[in-house]
């Protein structure tokens, strides 16, 4: 439909109700690595013979405030913005700017959150338990990983959380994204230098997700 | 290899909308590029420069960060006027700083191609100063504006903007909005130009009567120019860039949708959720608008939506073509949204249901628990922060005028700092402290500006204010990089290939030597007295804090 350009066709429009598009948001805070992961993201949507567009942030959110992006593939995708409310999956890769997200979220919306919390400075942490409790008013599937945690233990690092947290949600099926199509993106889209330790980020997601 | 120089005409790429533009001059063999950094345009520079060093044995364009969006325009129409094809790239507020020099170019007309790209920033994701919308100046410059919507778009429309430009002997701006310029979406990549054993070596041909914007030949120029707006309307109304969607059936599709840049695809998500399906008229350019077409797309209908961004310029163009066109037309559109802030899918979707009687209630976000604020802040060893923290050990904060600027400082204006008591545009911190210190003579004024915005427009402020006598201290913040935008170099930035010492800049200002000190913040007791001399000087006074962006070493 959309690149319909014949004016005087005499088709009535119809809308493709078979065109279901995933919703992805990821929230963070400014240096986390967002757009890489918009990056893994989007190449195995198009791996996937999928649409895909995302939305990104630049500029004065890199420093160190809060950062979304959005993710959207499926068969035709129009808008790069997710509606509110309609968010499929929101990946939060600290806990409580996932409460910002709750924008987005509606009771289909699955959270998968990385159990780390980057303090606001002059602002005391929130509870993990005050924060998971709010979300739930939004959805019930809330599921949070002590991801910077394992990464750090198992991997060196835990700049690997965000991906390792990806590769997961492929591999629990919670996004329509087949994981070794995420292992593929992950090769194309992540710097050589750091490419060892985002594989292993995935086999560790993979042994985990068992 | 970059992935913007890969020659395989046909293969899908995901770009970023600034991406596909600059893929889209590649193809035109565009062989002259000017800009200077803004956010949501900064990576057509970055990405330039990149190339640019790629190519270093091999160019095939030149390449320039200029120091600001005006002596970039000017650049580009002198190698423009030499008869290279030019691209020449800013943010909105840029275009404010480059107006001077575009207005006569559409009376001179170009010589080559060339194409001015502007992105505007509604919901000002990164900025400040206002919510510019940059629509209105192709209607005072006479200049043609493409909208392109997605990032296929914007290679597309740039290599037609390259062409329109040749054909008509004009420039031509290209508009985006931040979620066109930040999307990332599959790109049909074309071919890269020929190597046309790439002559980027110019020429001017002398031509006073085309060059020379002086009367009486000036309403000649002018005469031209009206003519060739004309033209170029007549040429729109057969555009392949606007397209009608779907069919308008007489009187039984009695409602329609005008939409362009990047509400169109907000719209087209729309009615696929609400199971609407509009006839469209999605326009490609904002001016000269293509009148008989949306003439004939609203002579059938009784509703029409027009769905934009910001400021209603395209409904009010609509209304007054609806005058004899379709008098009994109702037009909707600002009327069911906020002019403020970007146009959203759920907003897109209101409108239409609102429009058609559909059911659909926009999502409230009422939450009952507080939102955690965070403001960007200053990276951890940045040396802005001992800056602060000098200054306000030094001075009684309640009893000195703190002037903001443009760049990564503006975070001075946010906890914990909240320091600012006016901020403005770029270079103003410095002309508006002046003029404080000429009409309030007893209150004291502390103007911080970065290296990069000194050099861009706070030099005019500095030549300014000795020039008239006043005293503000001026703290020029050195950090030897175009931190905020991508560390971007400037001329005296690691990397300046040509270096000019900021502190012979402040001197040639007529700044007086005694009146001048270059600290290193990280000396704070050294720093601090010097504010407090400086601050009751009765002459302009310059502290240069100098101390490098802790990621310049790690970058160069």
């Amino acid at each position: 439909m959309a690149n319909k350009k014949n004016i005087k066709s005499k088709k009535e429009i119809k809308t493709e109700k078979n065109n279901k598009v995933f919703n992805c948001v990821i929230v963070g805070t400014g240096g986390q690595g967002l757009i890489t992961l918009l990056e893994v993201l989007s190449d195995a949507a198009i791996k996937s013979g999928l649409d895909a567009k995302t939305s990104e942030l630049h500029g004065l959110s890199q420093r160190g405030g809060s950062v979304e992006v959005h993710i959207k593939f499926g068969k035709k995708v129009f808008s790069p913005l997710v509606e509110a409310k309609k968010a499929d999956l929101i990946v939060g890769l600290e806990m409580q700017e996932c409460l910002k997200a709750a924008y987005f979220s509606g009771p289909q919306t699955q959270y998968l959150i990385n159990k780390t919390e980057v303090a606001i400075p002059g602002k005391p942490l929130l509870a993990e338990e005050e924060i998971i409790g709010n979300l739930k008013k939004f959805t019930k599937k809330i599921e949070v990983i002590d991801a910077a945690d394992i990464c750090q233990k198992e991997l060196g690092t835990a700049a690997v959380s965000g991906v390792y947290l990806l590769c997961l949600a492929a591999f629990k099926n919670l996004i329509l994204l087949s994981p070794d199509l995420m292992r593929e993106a992950i090769k194309s889209s992540v710097a050589a230098k750091h490419l060892e330790v985002n594989m292993k980020a995935w086999e560790l997601a993979k042994k985990n997700a068992q | 290899m970059n992935k913007l120089l890969e020659n395989s005409k046909g293969e899908r790429v995901m770009f970023l909308g600034n991406e596909a533009i600059i893929r889209g001059a590649l193809e035109s063999g565009v062989q002259f590029v000017s800009t200077y950094p803004g956010t949501p345009a900064s990576e057509i520079g970055n990405n330039f420069f990149a190339l640019q060093k790629e190519l270093k044995d091999d160019p095939k364009f030149l390449f320039e960060f200029s120091t600001n969006e005006k002596t970039a325009m000017e650049a580009a129409i002198g190698a423009n006027f030499s008869g290279l094809k030019t691209l020449v790239a800013m943010k909105n507020f840029g275009l404010n700083v480059a107006l001077e020099p575009l207005l006569p170019l559409a009376y001179t007309g170009t010589r080559a191609p060339m194409v001015i790209f502007v992105a505007d920033d509604p919901g000002c994701h990164s900025s400040a100063q206002s919510e510019e919308n940059t629509r209105p100046f192709s209607v005072l410059g006479h200049l043609p504006m493409l909208e392109p919507s997605d990032a296929q778009e914007c290679k597309d429309f740039t290599i037609e903007a390259f062409a329109i430009s040749e054909k008509f002997g004009t420039p031509v701006i290209v508009r985006i909005t931040t979620r066109t310029a930040h999307q990332r979406a599959l790109v049909a990549l074309g071919e890269l130009a020929p190597d046309r054993k790439i002559n980027l070596k110019g020429e001017f041909v002398k031509d006073k009567r085309k060059y020379v914007t002086m009367m009486p030949r000036l309403h000649g120029m002018k005469k031209e120019m009206l003519a060739r707006e004309e033209k170029l309307a007549q040429y729109f109304e057969k555009s392949k860039l606007n397209r009608v969607e779907g069919v308008v059936k007489g009187k039984n599709q009695p409602l329609g949708i005008i939409t362009s840049g990047i509400a169109y695809l907000h719209a087209q998500e729309a009615m696929e959720e609400l199971g609407v399906g509009l006839p469209v008229l999605k326009l490609g350019m904002f001016h000269p608008l293509p009148e008989r077409k949306i003439r004939e797309f609203i002579k059938g209908l009784k509703k029409v939506l027009v769905l934009e961004e910001m400021e209603p310029y395209l409904e009010k163009r609509v209304q007054r073509l609806a005058k004899d066109a379709n008098c009994k037309l109702e037009i909707r559109g600002v009327d069911l949204r906020t002019q403020i802030g970007e146009m959203k899918p759920e907003i897109a979707a209101e409108m239409i249901a609102k429009f058609t009687g559909k059911k659909y209630t926009l999502p409230k976000f009422a939450p009952k628990f507080e939102l955690p604020a965070r403001p960007p802040q200053l990276c951890p060893g940045c040396p802005y922060w001992l800056v602060f923290a000098a200054v306000k050990k030094a001075v009684d904060a309640s009893k000195v005028i703190f002037g903001g600027d443009i760049g990564c400082y503006m975070i001075g204006a946010l906890p914990p700092h909240e320091l600012y008591d006016y901020m403005f545009c770029m270079g103003s911190s410095i002309g508006i402290a002046h003029g404080i210190k000429k009409a309030a003579a007893d209150q004291k004024v502390i103007a911080f500006i970065g290296d990069a915005t000194f050099f861009h427009s706070g030099i005019e402020g500095l030549l300014n204010a000795v020039y008239n006598g006043s005293n503000p201290l001026i703290i020029i913040m050195n950090n030897d990089i175009t931190a905020m935008t991508g560390h971007q170099p400037h001329p005296d930035s690691v990397g300046a290939v040509h270096p000019i010492p900021i502190e012979n800049m402040v001197l040639a200002c007529g700044v007086k030597p005694e009146n001048m000190k270059i600290i290193d913040q990280g000396q704070s007791e050294e720093f601090i007295a010097a504010v407090r001399e400086f601050v009751d000087k009765p002459e302009v006074s310059v502290i240069i804090a100098r101390r490098p962006c802790k990621f310049v070493e790690k970058k160069e």
